[in-house]
């Protein structure tokens, strides 16, 4: 109790929380007001029953149907799904309103790597006492560690995931004569062959991208951020992270990276005519494949992300969000109705039909889904490899409680690497340098 | 031969313009040589490739506005795909989502005709009245207005939200309309051209003939201030057709986004998972997004032209 208490008070000065006087356990608002004793399944059958209105903050295409499926199982709810911009965007307006008081959301989607910044400034309910403590195991072990944001709290829940794995064209390797990396160190030999026989096409894009650094790092071993309470370290100078970055510093120093921003027109357009020939991410990635970059149905595969050390299987997420409920709800139960019928009950299964990548054990392990022919693959059955990719999540990661800053100012700092002399440690450096004396101004001891 | 020359070149010239239209025959010649004379190649090269830069991303939006998603990532960006796809485009974008493009586009005229259309008249008002009055506190009026000049509408949005938000007025039309009233800087040029414009002795005489103020500035100021408030209006439309911020920051609920908001929302799309790219959508909509702003320009130009240099003659 103390140590939320301390979040609390900490964040409150940084002017990120509003809730200084609600804790963890004691829960305020009109529909829950004297009730600090965890909420049964009968009360949220009852708050269902009364039904009510409440307000969704998404971008995730794929709710729209849940929430009409919703609304017609809850004919007394009523759900406004809002796409209230795409991540920072939703996160700006979310800590906005937070700080305004007003205009709050009961619902929002935020993806794991921010989910501490909300909870830490207890703008997000611990969803514990409205029975999520009992849905351990219904989730993989990796979203589900990522939800409780590195304390005993539950903040969210989790609306899919991304354990990563190798997204490559089939038609590209043929033609080359190029064998699917089993290892970094054939990754990059890869890259070498193709860029020599194609100067045109290169193995992957990257122009310097937190999310994939961070989890590329996380796959090595390295653990560059620590968080305990209000201590936090920073510090990129661990083995994991030099395996990467030396690594990966020759695909830099050798030009052998195609320079187009992930998710631009141009990406999209070198992904479809074999110019990029794979891609390492997480397991989301066949939707926006099929749907964005149709030339190349037919041509492209997965199989298990490169390993650092022959024969192992150790994988990381990349990306993959979570649906919270707002501090500042009034309707928490239903908020958390609502959560639970999307993430758990049937729309997790809307939503998987729908593409995106399963983070609960059960629609996991269906045969159903395993056994499933994807067509724009070639008839692979792509969620074999996406799901084994699922177990072998390395456990132990965290993100900074301040990730969604850090994130925004990775560009200034590493991504200097990308386009001068500077290399991939110096630019990590810097960037730890600049994240270390942010979390200071915050009010966070950090190392 | 430096004063034959003209001499010889003026006459077959002034005798074309005579055919081609009855303007004064005694100036034009007069102009043509002056500007012939301040003919530079290094500054008509600079203005060329000003031009080209300048109209090359236009070039490349009505080009790849006919193209098909599939065209667009396979055909050579400053020339046409195989198949025109411009009219199912633009047939696309009015229909995707529900046809939610025809909201933003209302959303954004309302805005603009609300917002930028009362910014203009108020700004008119105001300069007027500071221009032609005395009274006490005009000084710090005019500080007022300056130092409002220099503050860049960007650092004012998350305050403004914080209030605004106080007064329930977020996530509403409200929200964009009122801000966008406020125009220091149409006031300030409403105000030095009001000064120049409207000679102090007309109104004098209007007053002396009886007419009241409103009466006076209505009737007799309003058109001769014509050339300044449509100059002030078009910063004004432009301003306003292109915020991004303050409805950032304001609305969240895109049944309200302007045009602005909506297309990046669909370009946000390329970047979600279970979202749909529609690049060409984006595309086609961003070319329809600027056309009612090149109308506009047309239609005002020669207005606006001798607003400008209404000021500079008197001066």
């Amino acid at each position: 109790m103390t140590r939320t208490r301390r979040h609390a008070l900490l964040l409150g000065a940084a002017a990120l929380s509003v809730a200084l006087t609600a804790t963890a356990c004691s829960s305020s608002g009109t529909e829950d007001s004297g009730s600090a004793k965890p909420a049964s399944n009968a009360d949220i059958q009852a708050a269902l029953n009364a039904g009510g209105e409440i307000t969704v903050w998404a971008w995730d295409p794929t709710l729209k149907k849940v929430v009409s499926d919703f609304e017609a199982k809850y004919p007394k709810v009523k759900v406004n799904l809002v796409n209230a911009g795409t991540n920072n965007e939703q996160y700006t307006a979310l800590q906005n309103a937070v700080k305004a008081g007003k205009g709050v959301p009961d619902v929002a989607m935020i993806e794991y790597y921010a989910l501490s910044q909300f909870s830490l400034a207890k703008s997000v309910t611990d969803l514990s006492a409205l029975g999520a403590d009992k849905l351990k195991g219904t989730f993989t072990p990796g979203p589900w560690s990522a939800v409780h944001a590195g304390t005993e709290g539950i903040y969210a829940l989790p609306m899919d995931s991304g354990p990563m794995a190798l997204f490559y064209n089939k038609e590209v390797f043929d033609k080359h004569k190029i064998k699917v990396p089993a290892t970094w160190e054939e990754y990059i030999a890869a890259a070498k062959k193709l860029h020599k026989a194609d100067p045109k096409a290169y193995l992957t894009a990257d122009t310097g991208d937190a999310g994939f650094t961070t989890s590329m790092i996380w796959q090595a071993g390295g653990k560059p951020y620590t968080v305990d309470g209000t201590q936090v370290g920073v510090n990129f100078d661990d083995a994991g992270t030099k395996k990467f970055t030396t690594a990966w510093q020759q695909l830099i120093s050798d030009k052998l990276l195609a320079p187009v921003p992930a998710w631009s027109d141009a990406w999209y357009k070198g992904l479809g005519d074999g110019t990029i020939a794979s891609l390492v991410t997480g397991a989301w990635m066949p939707a926006p494949l099929a749907s964005g970059v149709k030339a190349g149905a037919g041509k492209w595969r997965v199989a298990p992300m490169p390993q650092w050390n022959s024969g192992e299987d150790v994988t990381a997420e990349n990306g993959g969000s979570s649906l919270a409920v707002m501090e500042a709800s009034t309707k928490k139960k239903l908020a958390y109705a609502f959560l639970k019928y999307a993430t758990v009950d049937e729309g997790a299964q809307t939503r998987i039909d729908a593409g995106t990548f399963p983070s609960t054990t059960k629609q996991l392990n269906s045969v159903e889904f395993l056994n499933k022919k994807d067509p724009y693959f070639g008839g692979q059955r792509i969620n074999e490899v996406l799901a084994k990719s699922a177990d072998d999540v390395l456990v132990g990661w965290s993100y900074l409680p301040f990730q969604v800053y850090a994130n925004s100012i990775f560009n200034d700092n590493v991504g200097k690497a990308y386009v001068s002399g500077t290399t991939l440690q110096e630019g990590l450096k810097s960037w730890q340098d600049a994240s270390i004396k942010y979390g200071q101004e915050q009010g966070f001891t950090v190392k | 031969m430096a004063t034959t020359t003209p001499r010889v070149g003026h006459k077959p010239r002034t005798a074309r313009h005579a055919s081609a239209s009855s303007g004064p025959l005694v100036v034009r010649p007069a102009r043509r040589a002056s500007r012939r004379k301040r003919r530079s190649a290094t500054l008509t090269a600079l203005t060329v490739i000003m031009l080209v830069y300048t109209l090359l991303p236009l070039a490349w939006l009505a080009i790849n506005a006919t193209k098909t998603q599939k065209g667009l990532f396979d055909s050579f960006g400053l020339w046409l795909d195989g198949d025109f796809a411009l009219f199912g485009n633009i047939a696309d974008t009015f229909s995707y989502n529900d046809g939610i493009f025809t909201r933003w586009l209302l959303n954004t005229v309302l805005y603009v005709v609300v917002g930028a259309g009362g910014a203009t008249f108020l700004a008119t008002l105001a300069g007027y009245g500071l221009a032609k009055f005395d009274f006490p506190g005009k000084k710090a009026v005019f500080a007022t207005v300056i130092g409002a000049v220099a503050v860049p509408g960007t650092a004012l949005a998350v305050p403004t939200f914080l209030m605004f938000s106080e007064m329930g007025l977020t996530n509403t039309p409200w929200a964009i309309i009122i801000p966008s009233l406020v125009s220091p800087f149409g006031l300030y040029l409403m105000w030095t051209f009001a000064t120049d414009a409207v000679p102090k002795e007309i109104l004098e005489s209007a007053r002396v003939d009886g007419a009241g103020e409103f009466r006076t500035f209505f009737r007799i100021s309003m058109p001769m201030l014509a050339p300044g408030i449509v100059t002030v209006l078009l910063f004004n439309v432009v301003a306003t057709w292109n915020n991004y911020f303050l409805p950032l920051i304001m609305l969240k609920d895109p049944d309200w986004y302007p045009l602005t908001l909506g297309l990046n929302s669909w370009n946000a799309q390329a970047s979600t998972v279970g979202g749909e790219a529609v690049f060409n959508l984006v595309i086609t909509g961003s070319l329809l997004t600027i056309v009612p702003l090149i109308v506009a320009f047309l239609l005002l130009q020669r207005y606006w032209q001798s607003g400008l240099s209404a000021g500079s003659v008197k001066g």
